[in-house]
């Protein structure tokens, strides 16, 4: 197969250097300007061009090192030799390639200590194109191969090719940027040098203050994000407890129901539930307007603030809590409460001695679970935050802001960084240890303990109000979109709707999208769409290579793509946009920036279904396919994904709603041409507009459970025959 | 039945093949040369290696030294794909979303065969193994030992130098394992073909081997024949690994010719002096070659247990040797506990081995 050879490698790495335009094209490239060699215009030409005729001698090792290469792309000569020749070429090619894109930017050189050394450079550069993308790739490829043909990776091109290509796009969309952050918190500010501005930025008492304990002023932000992310971490991981306790142990007629209350916090946006509190305790919410003309009491703004981020937080992750649990408390063994109870326990000490010691892990876990996602929510604190700030707004207000501090931005980011971090490791700490959970594959026989009476009432007394103040808030948020000014004019409507994605019909019967939100909408769709398979793609091709192959390396690999889930989406927000607003990856304001973040936001989920399922998948299927003269590429074609329809389709479903909901890291690099839905709603909601985001917010959930229904058709089911049919599980 | 063409079998030739992971040695370095058209067991208990090297044979893991030669090929760094060996999987590792027809064509149309073509052998091949007309059927809609057939067939399509297997037998019931590893034996031996076959039960090494590797702690303890090592093992390990055997110390009086004169408690038995000169020594004595005859007559001994077996009966006799277990037919008169006899060996039965 020529596509899959060295030396179709090696052609793309010579068309990105000698034939393309290397760098990127304001207008875009046109039939015409994809022949760059030749090129009047420097800034059109292909690299071999712009170093021959436009004296831009930082070019010659680009073309030198793909032009080495070429012996090693050859299928001749013996394989050490062939070798040797594309990990030379193709790893000065590559180190070429970045060398030139850090080194000189629109300024000339990039650095002052090399103005100093080599003397200003009347030249300057933009970000990477076509050609240059082109050779990038093409070059480590070739390095690659050369790793395969020197027997690494058991001479398996197609898997060192894939370890090359995760590694390379890690280092690139996830590693580079948040380290960039950090740096820039050493950026000089004003006349104070690096540490100065380090200390001034550090030591800030907006961050740190305490002043909230002493005096009626605001604490620092630091302690207000870590005051929230505690207490909705308590409050939801007791609720999600006393859901998962009712729906997996108590009979109860609405269990299936409350099921559902897990798919919630997939498929809203994040900031749904903030709405909804507003139309209730809001100045002009329900509640306020009822006491307000009932007793005559002014409530006022309490919602505004702590309070209302808090309850927003507790409503929209319990959920999440109630999801994790659900398995840890599905996960203890019927037989060990059994057992105790032959033991002469009652039920609650039972329940005491031995369900609730093996939930432990299970509930940190959930605990920490909800701190990140408490962490990283931008949604609810700009919705109802009000002056209550916390890192993740702070991080919005000091780069939108009319400050424009980086640096402060910066320094924010990084405590949050070290936050999820924090909690990460402690994380994977905790469930490491997970050896309770005692799920065996023989099938545990026995019945699940019944709940003791005084757990099953409280249990109760809890979930059910709250159940159904979130079936309220829901409700109310959505029947917001259908009358005309909440808490004024009640007049149902349809208006909402009709300003947001009104059809018109032109004169010459051409369909007019009138709507102020189709825009948004239909751009969001569109990443969505090109983001989900991509994020599918090389989930699954991290998760085979993470389970299947042995190579050094490899826990270096699992680890940084575990931890691109550490970090909260507004630090990548940040940390895109401080990194691709220059060359030499020059992608701010296109739609490629919005996608990388989709994709890299949203890989370990990924990686994590696909890991799930290749566990349960026998290893000896994809080497019987090996051995059956399969290539890895075919092995994995035939074999390994027919069987993993499940994982796809999680992968599939959760890159594409998490793409259309995600704010966080979003509103920091839309553009006026690539604008998307949730910042849209989120802008509208900034100016009072609730009507518009409500109806806006109904369709985006409509939407997405149709595209659930239309993937999982798509993608179909696996077909085992009878017997084999045992569901795979696949954890959303 | 049709056959498959015959003479690709090739032969297998480790030359200090060995397997490392960081400080661990799955596999000591190796020697070994499997000639072509036999049919060679692996078998050691489990940790031995033995599956590891078989994997290496195949191409699944890469040996950390040593070189692998198939035919005259130098195969050591070839993956799995281009070596021209195919293997049969403990879980058979059929694929489960395909027909069976689809499993057993799936090695032809990797290496390039047109569908149409590559389903004509397929359908042959499951002739052979007895399985005409279960193409349309998925895996799962069959039985343990049709799966095992079907496994087999994918296998052998391919026309391999070296056929594979890892445990074929362990997922099957005793009486099925028995008449499988007497068809693969006749099919093996019917096609010529060269067999690496794994398993740590002994009995099936001894029943389908030319020749059986014995591995233990990641080497060879010994290699043979399976009439070798049974009645000429070179160790204590060997000797109880195949089959039932009492240890026990002996003394070597005198050597002659290369007969030794060797001292059992009061026997006296002339052995093969195997090498060994007058002085202590190790014996293993097999379960059938004791003999109870009337008290008064060799070596005394008590009867402290006796089992009725079926065909056979199992005795645990208390000696001065210590105690020693044997078998006996159930058509000779049953001995009960606590009865007193004297016992005799066959020297066929006994051997003088090293530690």
């Amino acid at each position: 197969m020529f596509a899959g050879s060295s030396l179709f490698f090696w052609l793309l790495a010579a068309l990105g250097a000698l034939v393309l335009p290397w760098h990127m094209q304001q207008e875009g490239v046109g039939l015409a300007g994809l022949m760059a060699f030749g090129q009047a215009d420097p800034e059109a030409a292909s690299a071999i061009w712009q170093a021959l005729a436009h004296g831009r001698f930082w070019f010659w090792p680009v073309v030198a090192g793909v032009l080495l290469a070429l012996p090693g792309a050859l299928p001749l000569g013996p394989a050490a030799r062939r070798a040797q020749f594309l990990l030379a070429g193709g790893g000065l090619g590559l180190v070429a390639i970045v060398a030139q894109g850090l080194a000189i930017g629109i300024g000339g050189w990039s650095f002052a200590w090399m103005e100093a050394a080599f003397g200003p450079l009347d030249d300057r550069q933009f970000g990477i194109g076509l050609g240059g993308s082109l050779a990038f790739l093409g070059c480590l490829v070739l390095v690659t191969d050369g790793l395969a043909l020197r027997g690494l990776f058991k001479g398996d091109r197609f898997v060192s090719g894939a370890v090359g290509v995760l590694f390379a796009s890690i280092l690139l969309f996830t590693a580079w940027p948040v380290l960039n952050v950090l740096g820039q918190i050493f950026t000089p500010q004003g006349e104070l040098d690096a540490m100065a501005a380090l200390g001034t930025r550090l030591f800030d008492q907006k961050i740190w203050g305490l002043g909230c304990v002493t005096a009626s002023v605001n604490c620092g932000v630091f302690w207000n994000t870590l005051l929230l992310a505690t207490s909705t971490a308590s409050a939801a991981t007791l609720l999600g407890l006393c859901f998962a306790l009712i729906v997996t142990r108590a009979r109860f007629p609405g269990r299936r129901a409350m099921r559902l209350l897990t798919v919630l916090p997939i498929i809203t946006p994040p900031f749904v539930i903030g709405l909804g509190l507003i139309l209730i305790f809001g100045r002009s919410g329900v509640v306020n307007q009822m006491v307000e003309t009932v007793f005559g009491w002014e409530l006022g703004r309490w919602i505004y603030g702590y309070n209302g981020v808090f309850l927003a937080q507790v409503f929209s992750f319990t959920p999440t809590a109630f999801l994790v649990l659900i398995g840890v408390v599905e996960g203890i063994s019927p037989s060990m409460e059994e057992a105790s109870q032959t033991l002469r326990a009652s039920e609650m000490r039972t329940f005491q001695s031995v369900t609730l010691p093996l939930m432990v892990p299970g509930l940190a876990n959930a605990w920490l679970v909800v701190f990140v996602e408490s962490l990283a929510d931008f949604g609810n604190p700009i919705v109802l935050g009000g002056s209550f700030g916390v890192l993740s707004t702070e991080i919005f207000f000091a780069v939108v802001g009319a400050q424009q501090d980086f640096g402060r931005a910066a320094v924010l980011a990084a405590i949050m960084l070290l936050l999820g971090l924090g909690a990460f490791l402690l994380q994977r700490a905790v469930v490491g240890r997970r050896s309770y959970v005692s799920v065996t594959g023989k099938g545990d026989v026995g019945l699940p303990t019944k709940l003791p009476r005084p757990v099953r009432l409280v249990a109760f007394a809890i979930a059910i109000p709250w159940a159904i103040l979130t079936v309220v808030v829901y409700s109310m948020a959505l029947a917001g979109a259908f009358v005309r000014v909440w808490g004024r004019d009640w007049t149902p409507t349809l208006s909402h709707f009709a300003r947001a994605f009104a059809i018109e019909w032109a004169a010459d019967g051409r369909m007019m999208f009138t709507g102020g939100a189709w825009n948004s909408l239909l751009t969001t769709i569109q990443l969505a769409a090109i983001a989900a398979p991509i994020t599918a793609a090389i989930g699954l091709l991290a998760a085979w290579v993470l389970t299947r192959q042995r190579f050094t390396g490899r826990t270096t690999l699992e680890f940084s793509l575990m931890l691109t889930f550490a970090v909260p989406g507004t630090v990548i927000g940040v940390a895109y946009i401080l990194t691709y607003n220059v060359p030499p990856l020059e992608i701010t304001g296109t739609a490629i920036i919005l996608i990388a973040c989709f994709v890299f936001r949203n890989l370990p989920v990924g990686v994590r279904s696909g890991v799930a399922a290749m566990s349960q998948l026998d290893k000896s299927l994809d080497e019987a396919a090996i051995t059956l003269r399969a290539s890895t590429f075919r092995a994995l074609r035939t074999v390994v994904l027919p069987l993993l329809k499940p994982a796809i389709v999680t992968a599939l479903v959760y890159s594409f709603v998490r793409a259309m909901t995600t704010v966080s890291a979003v509103i920091f690099l839309v553009s006026a041409e690539y604008e998307m839905a949730t910042v849209f709603i989120i802008n509208r909601v900034i100016n009072g507009d609730y009507g518009l985001a409500i109806a806006y917010c109904a369709v985006l959930i409509v939407l997405m459970v149709a595209t659930i229904g239309l993937i999982n058709l798509l993608v179909g089911r696996r077909k085992l025959g009878r017997r084999a049919a045992a569901p795979v599980g696949a954890p959303a | 039945m049709t056959t498959l063409p015959k003479g690709r079998s090739a032969t297998v030739r480790l030359s200090g093949i060995g397997k490392r992971y960081g400080e661990v040695r799955a596999v000591k370095p190796v020697d070994l040369v499997i000639e072509g058209g036999t049919l060679v067991t692996l078998l050691g208990p489990s940790g031995c290696g033995k599956t590891t090297l078989l994997r290496m044979i195949a191409g699944l893991e890469q040996a950390s030294e040593g070189r692998l030669y198939i035919g005259e090929r130098d195969v050591t760094l070839l993956p799995a794909g281009a070596r021209n060996v195919s293997m049969v999987f403990q879980s058979y590792a059929l694929f489960p979303h395909m027909s069976v027809l689809d499993n057993v064509a799936y090695g032809l149309i990797s290496s390039g065969l047109r569908k149409r073509e590559a389903h004509a052998r397929a359908e042959t091949t499951l002739e052979t193994v007895g399985l005409k007309g279960f193409g349309t059927r998925l895996p799962s809609e069959m039985s343990g030992g049709q799966q095992q057939r079907v496994a087999v067939a994918r296998a052998l399509v391919l026309e391999p130098e070296v056929l594979l297997f890892d445990e074929p037998l362990s997922n099957l019931d005793t009486r099925l394992r028995r008449t499988m590893r007497e068809e693969i034996r006749a099919l093996q031996q019917r096609l010529g073909l060269t067999v690496v076959y794994v398993t740590h039960d002994q009995s099936e090494a001894l029943a389908v081997s030319d020749k059986i590797v014995v591995m233990r702690n990641a080497e060879i303890a010994q290699a043979g024949t399976p009439a070798e090592l049974y009645t000429q093992p070179a160790s204590i390990f060997v000797a109880t690994f195949m089959g039932e055997a009492n240890h026990v110390r002996a003394e070597v009086e005198q050597v002659e010719e290369g007969v030794a004169r060797v001292a059992l408690g009061q026997l006296r038995v002339e052995l093969p002096a195997r090498g060994f000169s007058p002085g202590a020594v190790d014996a293993v004595i097999r379960p059938e070659a004791i003999l109870a005859g009337p008290p008064g007559e060799g070596l005394p001994a008590t009867v402290a247990r006796a089992t009725y077996m079926g065909a056979h009966r199992e005795y645990l006799f208390a000696t001065e040797l210590g105690e020693l277990f044997a078998t006996a037919p159930s058509r000779l008169p049953p001995l009960v506990a606590g009865q007193e006899v004297g016992l005799a060996l066959d020297p066929g039965g006994v051997v003088l081995v090293r530690p």
